[in-house]
């Protein structure tokens, strides 16, 4: 359980995160979308006590980061793949977590087996490891404890589709276990396929949250005619806001009856006609960030 | 590959946190298990044991003697084994270790505690590792004709445990003040060239050199006795150069954001 109330997070006149509240229940995963710089990571840094919130505050298990004895136990955290020390190996750097944890030592290779780790990939230092072989390395790191609670920030990251296929089995499973799961992406594609709900940000604010399938659902229609020109001033005569897409189609924020009504009385001939999806949920997490992205914080 | 073998869903009581020797055991291997962390140990082995094969060599063979073997070994550690402890806190920064580390032990102080812990050991086990070089010296001392007698002032022991533990702690207070290794690094190796240059040009720092330059102050800790106006002064210089920047280095390491 990771409850997250009222964040915010200034740096002097700039605000990275702010009045920022979701909840992320057991036996659910979380997708924590957005756009680059738009205070992902900073809310989940903020969730591990590894940053100081200006206000709001949030609880994992019940309770602030900070006050757990041993956090390492109930949630497992991955907030950087890339910030491992060079100069250890990929066995020494679980090993000494465990060791920290109170873990027992066979952990170590039973984790690195399940990310798929080999023993030579454990001897080699940090160093010499792809990003993908960094994220794995992460996972392990943050699933040695055994916690009830994941917190990942873009561990997909650098990862190859075959890897991206097998965390997202690995994540479903340890949810469908009970377990609580936070991820976040800036691809909206990445969590589609594993999350449960979708929390999205933009610009330090959150923008959307709601289940998976309420958001995909509510995501408007896909439609395209022979005659575009056509098509376009009858959306616009029947009142039903559409905006033209790459591929000469038109996403329309109504349910596919009403623009098939609207077209059929204006004898048009469409050639396609659906509810919009997952590609209408892209459409609307660009027009959620819109031009957030192209402003992104720099501090 | 496996599956997930624990169950997420198991009902377990929060737990207790490690403890502190459990950390202190943690931060003591984090010291050696790191390429720059064990060539450094290696280093300030071979120079130790270097320096006291070029004595075997230079002294005169009556001035062969443990204590003669002993004490120019203490100051290759005095001066690297504090890098050592620099690395040990700023690597954490400089690596992004601390995402880890702060994760797992998200109450600061008890990871910074654990460090001071672990040089501190560090520090009295290179006396130990002074001791072993020295008695080999002596020892080869002899089998090449020379006095190779075993006298020794026990005095040295505890003055050499000192010189250790406040060299070290010094590095690991510039490394928590910097949090940034070569930062850390430059300033406490250049501190007392520094002081040296500036006192021999400014007629004025004579006398708070004396006070105030580590340098200079811990110059009794290698011989055989120490009067209570040195201690004074060692100590003034100490609260200085290793008290200050551990107090203002543990508040900027707590307050700091990891990133």
């Amino acid at each position: 359980m990771i409850e997250v109330e009222h964040l915010t997070k200034r740096y002097g006149a700039h605000t990275a995160v702010e009045d920022v509240s979701f909840r992320c229940e057991p036996g659910t995963v979380t997708g924590f979308l957005g756009p680059n710089g738009a205070g992902k990571s900073t809310t989940m840094r903020m969730i591990c006590g590894m940053t100081a919130p200006t206000s709001g505050g949030a609880r994992v298990a019940g309770r602030p980061y900070r006050d757990l004895p041993n956090p390492g136990r109930e949630i497992g955290v991955l907030l950087d793949a890339s910030a491992q020390h060079a100069g250890r190996t990929g066995r020494e750097a679980l090993a000494v977590a465990a060791l920290t944890m109170g873990v027992d030592r066979r952990q170590v290779a039973a984790k690195l087996d399940l990310v798929g780790l080999n023993q030579t990939a454990a001897r080699r230092r940090v160093g010499a490891y792809s990003l993908g072989m960094r994220q794995r390395l992460g996972l392990a790191l943050a699933l040695l404890g055994d916690p009830r609670v994941l917190i990942l920030d873009e561990p997909a990251n650098g990862l190859d589709p075959e890897g991206i296929f097998w965390m997202r089995g690995l994540l479903r499973d340890f949810a469908d276990r009970g377990g609580t799961v936070l991820l976040s992406s800036h691809l909206l594609r990445e969590v589609e396929a594993v999350a449960d709900r979708l929390v999205v940000i933009g610009g330090g604010r959150v923008v959307a949250q709601a289940a998976r399938d309420e958001l995909l659902a509510g995501a408007g229609t896909l439609v395209r005619a022979r005659d575009q020109q056509a098509l376009r001033l009858t959306l616009d005569r029947a009142g039903l806001a559409g905006t033209a897409g790459t591929d000469g189609g038109f996403l329309v924020r109504a349910e596919p009856e009403a623009v098939g009504q609207a077209a059929a009385e204006a004898g048009l001939v469409l050639t396609e006609l659906r509810p919009a999806g997952s590609g209408g949920l892209e459409q609307l997490f660009l027009t959620l960030t819109a031009g957030v992205s192209t402003r992104e914080a720099v501090r | 590959m496996t599956t997930l073998t624990a169950p997420a869903v198991e009902t377990r009581r929060p737990g207790t946190g490690p403890s502190a020797a459990r950390l202190t055991g943690v931060e003591l291997r984090k010291l050696a298990d790191t390429r720059a962390g064990r060539w450094l140990l290696i280093t300030i082995g071979l120079v130790a044991a270097g320096i006291v094969t070029v004595q075997v060599f230079v002294l005169k063979d009556a001035e062969q003697t443990f204590t003669a073997f002993f004490t120019p070994s203490l100051f290759p550690v005095g001066l690297l084994l504090p890098v050592l402890g620099i690395l040990s806190v700023t690597g954490e920064w400089s690596q992004r270790t601390a995402l880890t580390t702060f994760a797992l032990v998200p109450r600061r102080h008890r990871v910074v505690a654990a460090k001071l812990a672990a040089v501190v050991l560090a520090a009295l086990a290179s006396v130990l590792v002074s001791l072993a070089v020295a008695a080999v010296g002596t020892l080869a001392a002899r089998a090449t004709g020379g006095a190779g007698t075993w006298t020794f002032d026990w005095h040295l022991l505890p003055y050499a445990a000192v010189f250790q533990v406040a060299n070290v702690l010094m590095g690991v207070g510039f490394g928590l003040l910097l949090l940034n290794t070569p930062l850390a690094i430059v300033t406490y190796l250049l501190l007392p060239t520094v002081w040296s240059i500036l006192s021999a040009m400014i007629e004025a720092l004579h006398g708070p050199a004396r006070w105030l330059d580590t340098s200079i102050t811990m110059q009794p800790l290698l011989g055989a006795d120490v009067t209570a106006g040195q201690w004074g002064r060692l100590a003034v210089s100490l609260l200085v150069w290793l008290v200050l920047p551990l107090v203002a280095g543990l508040v900027r390491t707590l307050r700091r954001e990891v990133s």
